[in-house]
Formats: structure tokens, sequence, C-alpha cells
């Protein structure tokens, strides 16, 4: 099984004006290089002569690659004044290179230059963003609609789908919301204590951490994981229910995959996120006053009382305002780029990750006009 | 090309397949019981059987794409089981296949889902690959302009035809296809099954063909295999099929529909 096939080769006779081309060997894809090397070598052995006459019965197998060269061959001779005809042929081969050659010589469709790929790329992008936008905000019109709707005719609206995202978003992403928020809780309390140790004011970590973790590390820790666990997931359900005509079934059953797909979900999101959040701020503070009674050595009555002294209900109520808001975010963003998903595997792949990467970048801007907003309402 | 040299084409009427005792199952369900049957070189064999009796589990049995519990499979008289990894490659550069949707990498362009195999396994240059590419599309009746499509912008026949492209881009020797010609209009299933026959002569290849369709195993099929009961029940041409005592057999190739056929 491992000797070694014949490789193809020419050999050229003169026989006045004519040039004999024996061919031999295997024609065949597995020596792919070889027969273009040969294909190139051909014409330049051939000399003047004006007529050439391709011997193929040495040929031994045959697949259309050594028949599209051998037709590519004839050709290219042909064009340079060459009458060329093929001997000998078998049966078989002779099928072959007929069916090859009916269809012609193809020509390899010309790329276009690099710069004016690059410029075309460009002008799409920004097309492209201008229709983002605009859909951006007719689907967000849409969802508003849509909740209303919901609102005003509960009997239509779909409970059992709205219970099984908040159990999918609220109950199974809790655990590990509250273990981060408590690593970082640790981890805010542990540096704040290293540093006011120098002041002598290690007390002051209580502040610090009560305050930062209900204004801002909860609610944005637990927005950044629901991004990634709950935004990717609706992006690559919706997406591949439209990519497999679902959608499309949906629409013309009557159903307006709005309400369907959407609105349960955005509505499981924004009841799910302040409860979320809550346990995030609650883990969070547990974690802080494990380290400050560990590492910092204040006792847990001491953490406590100095915590009840220091934050007041709207350092509470700051961190919760922003969840709902932060939900109705990353659920239209997500469902946005679902519905974008076109045909490929590809694009599903592309849009679940623009989903999560706009949904995190936005709720960190929706954070930063919270924070101005705040200071500037004095909150 | 370190690939082992292929043995010598087969003789037309030599078993290329050549099944045995086949049993396969899932769980506790057995699906196929004792199954044997011959492809014989160079024959285009349909292959028939009542929806979910197990036609494409055979054909992914052979494919090596689903375990068998026991039996033998021999393609080019080389026993599957034993064949190293090197012999397998070898063997699957030797077969393409051509699944029911279709099964182009959305991801790429028709003439790029045809270089696939042909990057895999073949040292050609881009060029001479993209010239391959667009024989292989004309070959199957598509349009040149084709080649740079996605498959999510083709219409069901267009992708049935850009499978049958990449199955048949090494050259292969045997051809798997899967319900070529579901999910197309009958003037098209007519077309595709006049292409397969014409491909088949120029190419010389041996066709296994699951299929539904009446038409295409009267006007493109040598011979047909029969599949009911787990087994292979019934074998031969389509007038020793319509002798054929079997139960399922007989309503399958005398029920209404096949015989308007006939008469048509």
């Amino acid at each position: 099984m491992t000797q070694t096939l014949p490789s193809p080769g020419f050999d050229i006779t003169r026989n006045g004006e004519v040039a004999i081309i024996a061919l031999s060997g295997e024609w065949t894809l597995d020596h792919g290089r070889r027969l273009e090397e040969v294909a190139r070598q051909l014409p330049e052995q051939l000399g003047d002569a004006r007529r050439a006459e391709l011997d193929i019965g040495g040929v031994g197998r045959l697949d259309t690659l050594g028949a599209h060269v051998i037709d590519r061959l004839s050709h290219d001779l042909g064009s340079d004044g060459v009458r060329v005809e093929v001997r000998s042929a078998s049966p078989l081969h002779r099928t072959l290179i007929d069916a090859v050659k009916r269809r012609g010589l193809q020509v390899a469709p010309q790329r276009k230059s690099r710069f004016v790929d690059l410029l075309s790329d460009i002008g799409r992008t920004i097309v492209n963003f201008g229709h983002d936008l605009v859909r951006g905000v007719s689907f967000i019109g849409e969802i508003v609609v849509a909740i209303g709707r919901a609102l005003f005719r509960s009997s239509r609206f779909r409970w059992a789908s709205l219970v099984n995202q908040l159990e999918l978003i609220a109950f199974r992403g809790a655990p590990i919301i509250i273990l981060i928020t408590f690593l970082v809780g640790c981890i805010v309390a542990q540096q704040g204590i290293v540093q006011l140790q120098r002041f002598g004011a290690t007390a002051f970590v209580v502040d610090l951490v009560g305050i930062i973790t209900l204004r801002e590390l909860s609610i944005l820790l637990c927005a950044i994981m629901i991004a990634g666990r709950s935004g990717s997931a609706f992006t690559a359900e919706i997406g591949s229910m439209k990519m497999r005509e679902e959608i499309d079934a949906l629409r013309v059953m009557g159903l307006n995959p709005v309400d369907v797909l959407v609105v349960p979900r955005i509505l499981a999101l924004i009841i799910a996120m302040p409860i979320l959040s809550f346990l995030a701020s609650m883990a969070g503070l547990f974690g802080a006053g494990l380290v400050a009674w560990l590492y910092g050595g204040i006792a847990p009555d001491t953490f406590l009382a100095r915590l009840q002294g220091v934050i007041t209900a709207k350092h509470f109520a700051a961190g919760l305002i922003k969840a709902p808001f932060m939900a109705l975010v990353i659920g239209a963003i997500a469902c946005i780029e679902g519905m974008n998903v076109q045909g490929s595997a590809e694009s599903l792949g592309r849009q679940v990750t623009a989903s999560v990467v706009k949904a995190i970048f936005m709720v960190i801007v929706v954070d930063g006009l919270f924070a101005m907003f705040f200071a500037a309402i004095r909150f | 090309m370190d690939a082992p040299a292929p043995a010598p084409r087969l003789a037309p009427g030599d078993p290329i397949i050549r099944v045995r005792d086949l049993v396969v199952g899932f769980d506790e369900r057995v699906i196929l019981d004792g199954l044997s049957l011959d492809v014989k070189a160079g024959e285009i064999l349909g292959f028939v059987g009542g929806s979910g009796t197990g036609k494409s589990v055979l054909t992914r049995t052979i494919l090596g794409l689903v375990q068998k519990r026991s039996g033998s499979i021999e393609v080019f008289g080389q026993d599957l089981d034993k064949a190293s990894d090197a012999e397998r490659r070898a063997i699957e550069k030797r077969w393409g296949v051509m699944f029911q949707h279709g099964a182009l990498f959305s991801s790429l362009t028709v003439a790029q889902n045809i270089q696939v195999p042909m990057r895999e396994y073949l040292d050609l240059s881009p060029t001479l690959m993209d010239e391959l590419a667009a024989l292989k599309i004309e070959m199957v009746g598509l349009k040149p302009d084709a080649a740079s499509k996605a498959p999510s912008e083709l219409s069901g026949g267009m992708i049935k035809r850009a499978a049958l492209a990449r199955a048949l881009a090494l050259d292969p020797e045997i051809v798997f296809l899967d319900e070529p010609t579901s999910g197309l209009d009958p003037i098209g299933a007519a077309e595709f099954d006049d292409l397969i026959r014409t491909l088949q002569r120029t190419l010389g290849l041996t066709v296994f063909m699951v299929t539904h369709d009446l038409d295409s195993l009267a006007s493109a099929c040598d011979r047909i295999a029969a599949l009911a009961d787990k087994k292979v029940v019934a074998v031969g041409t389509m007038d020793e099929m319509v002798e054929c005592p079997n139960a399922w057999v007989q309503s399958y190739f005398k029920g209404e529909r096949a015989l308007a056929r006939m008469k048509g």
C-alpha cells in the first residue's frame, strides 16, 4: 500500500513541425503542485512548434483536476497560436475531458483594491451605526408599547414565561452574584484597612465599604454579571430562533415576537435586578464585616453600630433606584442584538459578543450619568 | 504526499461497500438488527424505507458518525474497525457526503466551503483552488456568481447543489447522498436526478442515495434496497421491487402514487 504513485510528467519529441507530447503518471489531486509545474514548464519547452499532439495514452488515473489542467494547457497553447490535439484518450478519460471542456475556462473573480475596500468598509460602518441607532430607538418604543399592552390586558400576558425567566435570571443567578460581591466586599475592606491603618483611622473602613457597596459596587457588579449571564442568553435564544425562522413563524400566527419573547424577559430582568442588587449589597457588607473582624479587629457589633450611624436610607435607595434602569438597558440591547442575527452561526457569535460588550459599556455609562445626577441634586 | 497509495480502483460490479450483520441501537432501542448490504462499484444504489426506520442511521454508521453494536463494515475492501487512523483518513478522502440539509459551513462562502477539504488534504496553489472550485460549481449546475455567496443567501435547491459540489471536492469514488431531492419541486428534483446520473457517468462514481422519491428511484438508480423491520428486505431493480412479496415494499411500490407514476 505504500508504493509511491508515479507523479505526472511529460516527454516531448519533435516530428518536423509537430511536437508530440506524451503525458504520463497520475494526473490527480494528490499531485496538484507537480501538475501546476508541468503546466508551466511544458509550453516553454515546446520551442517553435506550430502543432502539438497531446498523447494522454500513458496517463494512469485522471480526475477533474487533471482534466482541467489538460484543458487549460490546450487552451493556453491554442491562444499562443499552437494547434493542439488530444490523442489516444481512453473512453473514460475522454468523457471527463469533454465534461470539463464544455464548461470553458473559468476566470477567478478579480479582487478590488484594498483602498476601495477600506473606504467602503468605513462607509458601511457609519451607515450601519445610523441604522442601529434608529432601530434601537424604535425598538425601545416598541418595548414600552408592548409593556403597556401587557399591563392593561394582563389576561394575555405570558405569566409562565415571566416566572420561568425569573427563575433563570434571579434564582439561578443569585449564588454566583452573591459569591462575587462577597469576595469583592472582602477585598475592598482589606485594602481599606491597610490604607486607613496608616492614619490610625481603621474604623472609617466601615463608612468606606458601606457607602461604596450600597451605592455603586453591588449594582455595578450585578449588572455586569447579568449582562454576561442573562444578556448573552437572551441574544443567543432570540438569535437562534431568528436563524431558524421561528420568529417569522410566530409573526404569521399573529403573535407579536416582542410580546412573546421580549416583554417577559425584560420584565423579569426589571423585577430580578433590584432583588439581586439587594442580595449583592448584603453579601458585600457581610464580606466586609468578616474581614473587618478577622483582619482589622473590628468586632461585629461595633461594625454594625457604626454602619447604622453612617448609612442612611438614601445610600440604600441610590443603589436600588438604578437597578430597573440597568435592567432595561441590558434587556433592550440583548433583544435588539438577538433580532439582528442573520443566517449564519458566525453572525450569532458576533451578535452575542456585541450584546455583552454594548450592555456592559452602557451599564457603566448609565451609572456615570446617575452619579452626576445624584451629585447635582445632592442625593 | 505521504498518504498511502489508494488501492487500485475496483472493477465495476465488485462490492465497494460491504455491510454484514450490522446491529445499531440507542439505549434500549434497536434500530438496525442484522442488516447486510452490498453496494457495487460504479452503481447508483437507492436506499428506501419508511420515516424513522433508520435509513440515515445506516448511512451515519457507515460514515462512522454512529457507533455500531456488532457486525462489520468494509469500504474499498478494508474493514473500518481494523483500519488505522491514517488508513481511515485515506478512506475518508475517497468518499464524499452530501447531508440532507446541506450542512454547508454558514460562515464561509460556497467557494470556500468547497475548498475546505482541498485546503485540508491537498497542496494546491490558491489560483488553481479557485479554478477548481469554480469548475465544481459549474459541474453541479450553479451559476458562477454563486461562488462568492454565503449559504444563507442560497435557495433550497442551490444549497443542495452547493453541498454536492463540496462532496465532490476531492473527486471521491463514493458519494453518499442523504435525501438529495427532498424539499425540491418535481422539476428541480428531476434535474437533480439527471445531474447525479451525469456526474456518476463522467466521474465514474459509486452513489449511495437515501431517498423517499419514487421518481429518483426509477430514473436515477441502478438498484434499490428497501429497509423494513430493521433489515434490508429486498434488493434489486425497480421491476424486481414491484414483484417483492414484503408487505411494506408492496405498499410502497404499489401504492397509488407509484401506480400513477408507472402509468404516466
